[in-house]
């Protein structure tokens, strides 16, 4: 068996995979990776399938020992990272010799990293899914954020992959957006004109309330038409609700499943890895997109992720 | 039935305007007309109380087709029957430490604490849908004598099994998790768990009862 000891483990780091989508009957919302991309590029830069269940660190890393050694990579934001006291680089795969140490510092830039080990991390599934949804405190290990002393399971790789790296060209492509773009809410009728202007043209900014759940913004007060209540309804992923006192909120991958607020605009596919990145005090701007341009960027992104060759050297 | 797009990778399905059963009836017909057909786009599927989200993969579907595999199926899900025939019913244990919000809204409703649990107890109720935490169950819909609004400061941390209201609703909290309802009371079972088939005490559609109980018996019987 190849474990991963965790010595310490940063600020909030938890097991995730791609999720578990199809459980809304349960009340079950999807969980997964923050940032989807950063996660399948890191698996596939080792050679496992794209969602395999790997670490998300959020704002400061943490320290592992590897006492087999192991096959990994590391993907996202810029954690600083050192291999037994030598700095290693991000987005390419590397061979740690038995008995070894990696430790992470904490970023200024974007929210989280990714940790990926060629065969993956093995807990229990909940739903089909691995990942950790910390408010039931259920999926990943035992539910809830690693620990000191925690002694996790890496599954025995299939084909692992090391000294494989992903293209600067390709990073600068995925690279995550300042602008995020939205599509219409549902109840972007609810809203006046002005109210829509304000939110196309103003600068938000992440408060202290960002988390795996949602993100609360700071910015102008988005007045509604009038004052009427929603019957609370299903809400997607991204999706920007309005709080009767005027204030904007992201739901993101550990949503509630629906709610009562009405829902301005709806960040596109392709730019929620984008809000995976952002922390607190970040500029946000978003910038309106119609249904068609949101299908036709997520389609053009899928085809440039199929490509091994536009992706790693 | 009205459509409207909610993000680029999902359809809102409206089926009514307000809470009742009536919606709620045309939401788990379209529902289990969606589940029986189980098309290979469909990601996910959000009831609620007059309304569906599909969620799809976009690579496989937009959202005219989905809207157009919708109004397919509302030609024959009228046949679906979808009423439940289980009734759940749920020990509570009210007022006290496991209701600690019990005495003020009393005083707030301007009626006996007695009369609240008699009141919340003699009522079957309908499980519109599950969502907020796994397990969470929105039943309506609560005598209008009990009618209030929600907290206006949220609890950080609401104890698992705690009964509570707000507005026409009711529900049991399955977790320790942040909640703005009015705690009335608690029940001694667990409302999810994972070793359990099904995971939830109460699926879409029930019907649920409560029952009143002594503390003597809650501590008798905690974590059933």
């Amino acid at each position: 068996m190849t474990s991963l000891l965790v010595e310490s483990p940063g600020f909030l780091t938890t097991v995730q995979d791609f999720g578990r989508p199809g459980h809304g009957v349960l009340g079950v919302s999807a969980s997964g990776a923050a940032d989807t991309i950063a996660l399948q590029l890191g698996n596939r830069l080792v050679g496992n399938p794209p969602g395999a269940a790997a670490l998300e660190m959020t704002l400061t890393g943490g320290t592992f020992g590897f006492p087999e050694g192991a096959v990994f990579a590391l993907t996202g934001a810029d954690f600083p990272a050192a291999l037994n006291g030598n700095p290693i680089a991000h987005w390419t795969s590397h061979s740690a010799p038995p008995a070894s140490k990696l430790s992470l510092g904490p970023t200024a830039n974007g929210a989280r990293c990714y940790l990926c080990f060629a065969g993956a991390i093995e807990v229990p599934l909940f739903l089909g899914s691995a990942s950790t949804h910390l408010l039931s405190g259920l999926g990943g290990f035992h539910g809830r954020a690693l620990r000191r002393g925690d002694i996790l399971k890496i599954g025995a790789p299939i084909a692992p992959i090391t000294g494989r790296t992903v293209c600067p060209d390709a990073l600068e492509k995925l690279k995550r957006r300042k602008i995020l773009r939205v599509t219409e809410g549902p109840q972007k009728s609810w809203f006046p004109e002005a109210a829509h202007r304000v939110f196309l043209e103003s600068t938000f900014h992440v408060t202290e309330e960002a988390n795996r759940m949602g993100l609360r913004l700071s910015g102008p007060s988005l007045a509604l038409v009038h004052n009427r209540e929603l019957v609370s309804e299903g809400t997607p992923l991204g999706a920007i609700q309005v709080t009767p006192s005027g204030q904007t909120i992201i739901l993101f991958v550990e949503q509630q499943t629906a709610g009562g607020y009405p829902k301005i605009a709806n960040i596109i596919g392709v730019d929620l890895p984008s809000v995976g990145q952002l922390r607190p005090r970040d500029s946000v701007r978003f910038q309106l997109a119609s249904f068609a341009e949101a299908r036709a960027a997520w389609l053009e992104q899928q085809d440039f992720l199929q490509s091994e060759k536009r992706l790693f050297a | 039935m009205q459509f409207c797009a909610a993000s680029d990778q999902s359809l809102l399905v409206y089926l009514g305007n307000e809470i009742g059963q009536t919606a709620h009836e045309n939401v788990l017909r379209l529902l289990r007309s969606i589940e029986a057909a189980s098309p290979p786009w469909l990601r996910n599927l959000q009831p609620a109380y007059c309304s569906l989200l599909l969620t799809f993969d976009p690579g496989k579907i937009a959202h005219d087709k989905v809207e157009a595999f919708v109004r397919s199926l509302a030609q024959s899900f009228k046949k679906i029957s979808p009423i439940s025939s289980r009734t759940v019913e749920i020990p509570v244990c009210y007022g006290g430490e496991f209701g600690p919000d019990l005495e003020e809204t009393s005083t707030l409703l301007s009626l006996s604490a007695q009369s609240i649990i008699e009141l919340h107890a003699a009522t079957t109720y309908c499980a519109y849908f599950l969502g907020f935490a796994p397990g969470f169950a929105y039943l309506g819909n609560l005598p209008s004598q009990l009618e209030l609004p929600r907290l206006s400061t949220p609890r950080k941390n609401v104890p698992s099994g705690s009964v509570a209201i707000a507005g026409e609703q009711t529900a049991v909290y399955p977790f320790a998790t942040p909640g703005g309802w009015r705690l009335i009371g608690r029940t001694p079972l667990t409302m999810f768990r994972l070793d359990r088939d099904p995971m939830g005490l109460i699926a879409l559609g029930d019907h649920v009862r409560f029952r009143p109980i002594s503390r003597e018996e809650f501590l008798h019987s905690e974590h059933a």
